[in-house]
């Protein structure tokens, strides 16, 4: 539990997928002119990341992984699909998303036309295949990739409902007219990454393990030297 | 976009390539040109930013990241192009997708058999390329709608147009974050790298920068 709550606070904050990563950068430039069609937009890759990286999870630890076949028959532990998974990962978002959406149109029209709109640009967008490309580099746990997705998607959501909100405000700016549109918002986007190096330098609520076990070692070795210390003062004190 | 104009192909067939031949007419000439800088995939048309700035940091990776992308870009355009009057117009975007992601595998594959060490530095933005907005963007608007030739040279000009803004970026991210380019020492001994320019936040002000300078170039004015 706790891992997963550090998990899920990096990947909002520190490893935010935007201001870390830069992935979904081409959806998040076009659609952060409002701030409407960005909170929609938000929601749209928060959902579809809670479900598709989970999903490539699955996909991934019992399809692709070198010995993950092993559930049908032993003889396949040496069977590596890695190959195939950018193929398989691409399918499961444009299927999922394209599922979606006829679902959504043919059961809530209302949501359809809040979020539907945006499910097929969510296709293409580099934070969804990414999500999933984090899967074989980084060895998640079922439940943590869960959180992983979350939390990046929530990372996502804020980042482009903070800059759509600044950009709306930029509209009463004077800026050069070059500079207009992409170029200023890059610049804008440059400081906020500024902003959330910051969150780097945080201390995670929880500790992982590894970090335990170093200070435990410290602490252990801190006894040790104390006991030390105390033999050496009564000797000191003895010698008094 | 300028470039979405469908002409009449010549089907005869010219080895000797000389900028005279209708292989090379005006307007094709215009294909590989107008992406360098008028119709800038990444300055104008806003497509693939993403890893316009993440795998920047050094010359190196970016120069092999911009010929992963021309040869999957080249590739893409001419066939889909070759596909377009077989593609059902609803599931394009699979199609387009399922092709991508081939043409990306077999890139992934042999760099990971012939330079593992930059394979690894490229990690998932390999993978990235298949949603790269040039490839998928490129393919929506041209070649969709043209014959494989144009195709192919339109791949070409956006592929160039994107890898000299991603190397023009990573040379002074380099340069003045490591002192060095291409791996090599270039500033005099002592010289401390600025962390900015190593950072993310430091490709977007460069990048942001570099967008001013090419659109007060071309006039380009955004509404």
């Amino acid at each position: 539990m706790e891992n997963l709550i550090n998990i899920f606070i990096k990947s909002i904050f520190i490893d935010n997928m935007i201001f870390a990563y830069f992935l979904g950068m081409c959806s998040y430039l076009a659609v952060s002119k409002k701030y409407k069609t960005a909170a929609g937009l938000g929601m749209a890759v928060i959902f579809v990341l809670g479900i598709t990286v989970p999903l490539n999870w699955l996909a991934y630890n019992f399809l692709l992984k070198e010995g993950a076949l092993t559930w049908i028959s032993a003889d396949f532990a040496t069977v590596d699909l890695e190959v195939l998974k950018f193929i398989v990962f691409i399918a499961i978002v444009a299927a999922f998303v394209q599922l979606t959406e006829m679902v959504v149109e043919k059961f809530s029209p209302a949501l359809y036309n809040s979020l539907g709109i945006f499910l097929p640009l969510i296709a293409v967008n580099c934070s969804i295949l990414g999500g999933a490309l984090f899967l074989p580099t980084r060895d998640y746990e079922f439940a943590e990739a869960v959180t992983f997705a979350l939390g990046s998607g929530i990372g996502w959501f804020l980042a482009v409902v903070s800059l759509a909100a600044i950009r709306e405000k930029m509209a009463y700016a004077d800026v050069p007219k070059p500079l207009r549109g992409l170029g200023i918002t890059f610049i804008i986007v440059g400081l906020m990454a500024f902003g959330f190096m910051s969150f780097g330098g945080f201390e995670l609520p929880f500790k992982t393990t590894e970090q335990q076990q170093a200070e435990q070692e410290k602490s252990s070795a801190k006894v040790e030297n104390k006991s030390a210390e105390s033999v050496v003062n009564s000797v000191a004190n003895y010698s008094e | 976009m300028s470039t979405e104009t469908i002409e009449k192909t010549n089907d005869k067939v010219v080895e000797v390539k000389k900028p005279s031949e209708p292989l090379f007419s005006k307007k094709r000439r215009q294909l590989l040109s107008n992406p360098l800088d008028e119709d800038n995939p990444i300055t104008i048309q806003v497509l693939g930013i993403c890893s316009a700035l993440a795998v920047t940091v050094a010359l190196k990776p970016t120069f092999v990241m911009a010929v992963a992308v021309t040869a999957v870009l080249v590739l893409a355009n001419v066939v889909i192009s070759a596909l377009r009057n077989t593609i059902p117009n609803r599931i394009r975007i699979i199609v387009q997708l399922v092709v991508v992601a081939s043409l990306v595998a077999i890139v992934d594959q042999v760099l990971k058999a012939y330079s593992y060490d930059i394979w690894k530095e490229l990690s998932v933005f390999i993978g990235l390329i298949i949603t790269n907005c040039i490839v998928m963007g490129r393919l929506e608007a041209f070649a969709l709608g043209n014959k494989p030739w144009d195709a192919f040279l339109d791949g070409l000009g956006n592929s160039f147009g994107y890898a000299w803004i991603i190397l023009a970026i990573a040379f002074f991210r380099e340069l003045f974050g490591s002192g060095k380019l291409f791996g090599f020492q270039v500033m005099p001994d002592g010289y401390i790298g600025n962390g900015v320019m190593m950072s993310p936040a430091g490709a977007c002000l460069l990048l942001g920068v570099l967008i001013w300078i090419v659109r007060s170039r071309s006039g380009y004015v955004e509404d």
